[in-house]
């Protein structure tokens, strides 16, 4: 497959993942994890609008980032279905950013690599941020799982709600050389999970059939009411800049 | 909110060579997450490259109700200042 397909398939699992934790701004549980929140969508939607330029100069027809991220309907986001989950509680959108950088973080530490100068450039800088936000949500996943009754029931909740969810990451429709090989980053994202969930005294539930669609364009129906706020501004003004 | 996360004062140095200085407070539930929550809302915009972090009860402040008697001696002891010496030309900005 085309190295756009595969740069465009990265950038809207950043894009989408941002999106959903922007939705917290002014929402947080107190004003710490909402600047927490904050700065990590930001993180996301940096390395976002970086592959999406790039996306848009290998597609080679004139579009721009804008238009990558802005102007393309519900079944053209290639994202994991992961990313678009609601954010349900606290719990729910620390575990989704566990789950999301315990991939991210070794995908990028083995993108450093590449062949692909833009690609091993995001990585530099992404693998960075990506080793914070598996550290501070894998923190809160052992606050929560090992709190109190309460706690630990929403954090139990939040597994088993993502839990057929968490499989796609290892896939893609679009295999390339320039970026690591999905499948191969299993290993180390299951010793990631099994080492904070032993310190929350959490338990990994047995595997359930794996919800997939992402990657083809198929989602769920969360994610058109996602997009079309997301869109608003750039629908009702195209063209509109800062 | 506050019995479960206690006060905490954050101290950042802006870079190698100055001291760390009081940037402000915040609520976390232990030093770990303080830390964190220290490095979310004080260090977004570069300002420093280290953290350091204390619970705020572990401050002993000396009493206002006991400012005069601590601070108003100081007043007229204008010799304690080192204002006193002829500094030679030479020895340009100290």
């Amino acid at each position: 497959m085309s190295l756009y397909q595969a740069v465009l398939e990265l950038a809207d699992d950043h894009l989408i993942l941002s999106h959903r934790l922007s939705e917290w701004c002014g929402h947080g549980p107190m004003l710490e994890e909402d600047l927490a929140l904050s700065n990590m969508a930001l993180d996301l939607l940096g390395s976002a609008r970086t592959l999406f330029s790039y996306a848009a100069v290998l597609e080679g027809k004139n579009r721009s980032e804008d238009d990558l991220a802005y102007l393309r309907s519900e079944r053209e986001y290639f994202n994991c279905l992961l990313v678009e989950r609601p954010n349900g509680d606290f719990s729910c959108t620390m575990l989704r950013q566990f789950y999301f950088a315990a991939f991210m973080e070794p995908f990028w530490q083995a993108a450093l690599g590449s062949s692909d100068a833009v690609i091993s450039g995001v990585a530099g800088k992404a693998v960075k941020e990506m080793a914070y936000h598996l550290r501070h949500a894998g923190e809160w996943v052992v606050r929560l799982g090992d709190g109190t009754d309460v706690s630990r029931a929403k954090m139990q909740a939040a597994i088993n709600d993502l839990h057929p969810y968490w499989e796609e990451l290892f896939t893609t429709q679009t295999a390339n050389d320039a970026l690591p090989d999905r499948a191969e980053i299993r290993t180390q994202w299951e010793a990631s999970v099994k080492s904070v969930f032993v310190q929350a005294g959490l338990a990994f539930p047995d595997p359930v059939h794996a919800q997939q669609g992402g990657r083809i364009g198929e989602h769920g129906e969360t994610l058109g009411h996602m997009l079309a706020p997301m869109q608003y501004l750039q629908r009702a003004h195209p063209g509109a800049v800062w | 909110m506050t019995d479960v996360t206690p006060l905490w004062e954050v101290f950042i140095r802006p870079r190698n060579g100055l001291a760390h200085k009081h940037v402000g407070s915040l609520h976390a539930a232990d030093e770990v997450l303080a830390l964190d929550a220290a490095r979310d809302v004080y260090t977004r915009r570069e300002e420093g490259t280290s953290i350091w972090i204390m619970r705020s009860d572990a401050i002993v402040a000396s009493d206002p109700a006991h400012a005069d008697e601590t601070f108003d001696p100081a007043g007229d002891k204008i010799y304690r200042h080192p204002t006193f010496y002829k500094i030679p030309d030479e020895v340009g900005h100290m």
